[in-house]
């Protein structure tokens, strides 16, 4: 009785922590399976489509607007400073260091890893992952490893989408609307920003987020229980600790990357 | 298969799109330098200040872009700024009484270093120093000496 608050705070801490290891060898089991996608590349290519294409359109359109309100914002506190032929850096540099990577992991956890843990886990709660484990193949091979490599793959891609398509759209605004001058747009664009500082690793960045993202969303699938119920809370897992770990993760390697 | 197919063309259109928009981001957003090859040479240079000169700042020759600052290090015994300056190997013909200043462009904005060639037949090789040096103008000092100036003149 005395110790009962006791021992259900130790069960959730236990039941976390067998969580945490389930996943990470998830995800090691994912990794070590990288052949199956060398072997057989149409597994891969099809989720590369599910993952990258079918995001394309949100991640572009979202891009434009970003890009687009950052010349707005930008343009208006550079202009108290006299600077606003800065506006081509700021919009630049905050497009391929942060927002790039960070928004398009955003959007990939909402549109693609919570359609991910849906079919995962329904695939679990009709017992198709059972049925492929009677048939001797490795579910995890077949059905897991494509999609971890196609949402790594994709998401780099997707991200320098959102970044370029962000600075021709805070181009048009900043030219267009506000009236900056085009060359200094460019130019002051591209004395600051740096090839290896800030595109590779904007780049770096979105490859890790990738690999997380669709972990989580992947492990969420995995490990709900098999239920309508809990396929439904599995999803809704994934949006949350998928945003968590991405903007968590973004301020560690910020401060690796640009810290020193 | 022919849907399999259209997925294929649509992977491959959307992978196409991918590496463009990280071309453009490499050769129209960012300095990617294609003939980043030429190492060039260092020269180095002492400064009793050098404000707020950073690395990967412009080293210029009236007005070009000539090569770029290496390293900003402290000398603990002459308490000078080594600045270490790499310089493309196109512009080999430095004269050794080379002239080397830090300047400010426009009134807040990044420091640079503004090189002006001296006319000694004798050229700087690499490794050499630059001896002839200006240090920056440091904004605050120039307002304190205008203001005491002013001020005395009235006075």
């Amino acid at each position: 009785m005395l110790f009962d608050p006791l021992a259900r705070l130790g069960r959730g801490g236990l039941d976390a922590l067998a969580r945490f290891g389930r996943a990470h060898r998830l995800l090691l089991a994912m990794v070590l399976g990288i052949g199956e996608v060398l072997r057989r590349p149409r597994l891969l290519i099809a989720q590369v489509y599910n993952v990258g294409v079918l995001s394309m359109l949100i991640v572009g359109v979202s891009g434009l607007f970003v890009g687009m309100v950052l010349a707005l914002q930008g343009y208006y506190v550079l202009a108290r400073f006299g600077a606003a032929e800065s506006l081509g850096l700021m919009v630049a540099a905050s497009l391929v260091r942060e927002l790039g990577p960070v928004v398009t992991a955003l959007l990939v956890a909402g549109r693609a890893g919570s359609a991910l843990t849906a079919e995962i886990g329904l695939m679990k709660a009709t017992e198709q992952l059972a049925g492929l484990e009677l048939m001797a193949v490795d579910p995890v091979r077949r059905i897991l490893v494509p999609r971890l490599f196609g949402g790594v793959l994709a998401m780099p891609l997707l991200a320098a989408v959102f970044s370029a398509v962000g600075v021709i759209g805070g181009y048009f605004v900043g030219i267009g609307l506000l009236g900056v001058d085009a060359g200094a747009f460019w130019s002051q664009m591209q004395s600051a920003v740096d090839f290896r500082e800030d595109v590779v690793n904007g780049v770096i960045k979105s490859l890790v987020f990738g690999v997380v993202v669709t972990w989580i969303a992947l492990f969420q699938g995995y490990d709900c229980s098999p239920t309508s119920e809990g396929v439904s809370r599995a999803t809704t897992r994934t949006v949350v600790h998928g945003a968590l770990a991405v903007l968590g993760l973004d301020f560690v390697l910020t401060a690796l990357m640009f810290g020193g | 298969m022919a849907r399999q197919r259209n997925i294929e063309i649509l992977v491959g259109a959307f992978m196409v799109a991918g590496f463009v928009a990280l071309f453009f981001l490499a050769m129209q957003v960012s300095n990617l330098n294609l003939a980043g090859g030429d190492e060039g040479y260092r020269l180095t240079a002492r400064f009793a200040n050098v404000g707020s000169l950073k690395a990967r700042a412009p080293v210029s020759m009236a007005g070009v872009r000539v090569g770029r600052v290496e390293a900003v290090d402290f000398d603990p015994r002459t308490f000078e700024a080594v600045v270490t300056l790499r310089i493309d190997s196109a512009v080999d013909n430095l004269p050794m009484d080379t002239f080397a200043n830090v300047f400010t462009s426009g009134l807040l904005g990044e420091q640079y270093v503004a090189l002006e060639p001296g006319g000694s037949p004798d050229v700087l090789r690499d490794g050499d120093e630059i001896m002839q040096t200006q240090s920056a103008m440091i904004l605050e000092q120039m307002i304190g000496q205008f203001l005491f100036s002013k001020a005395s003149g009235d006075g």
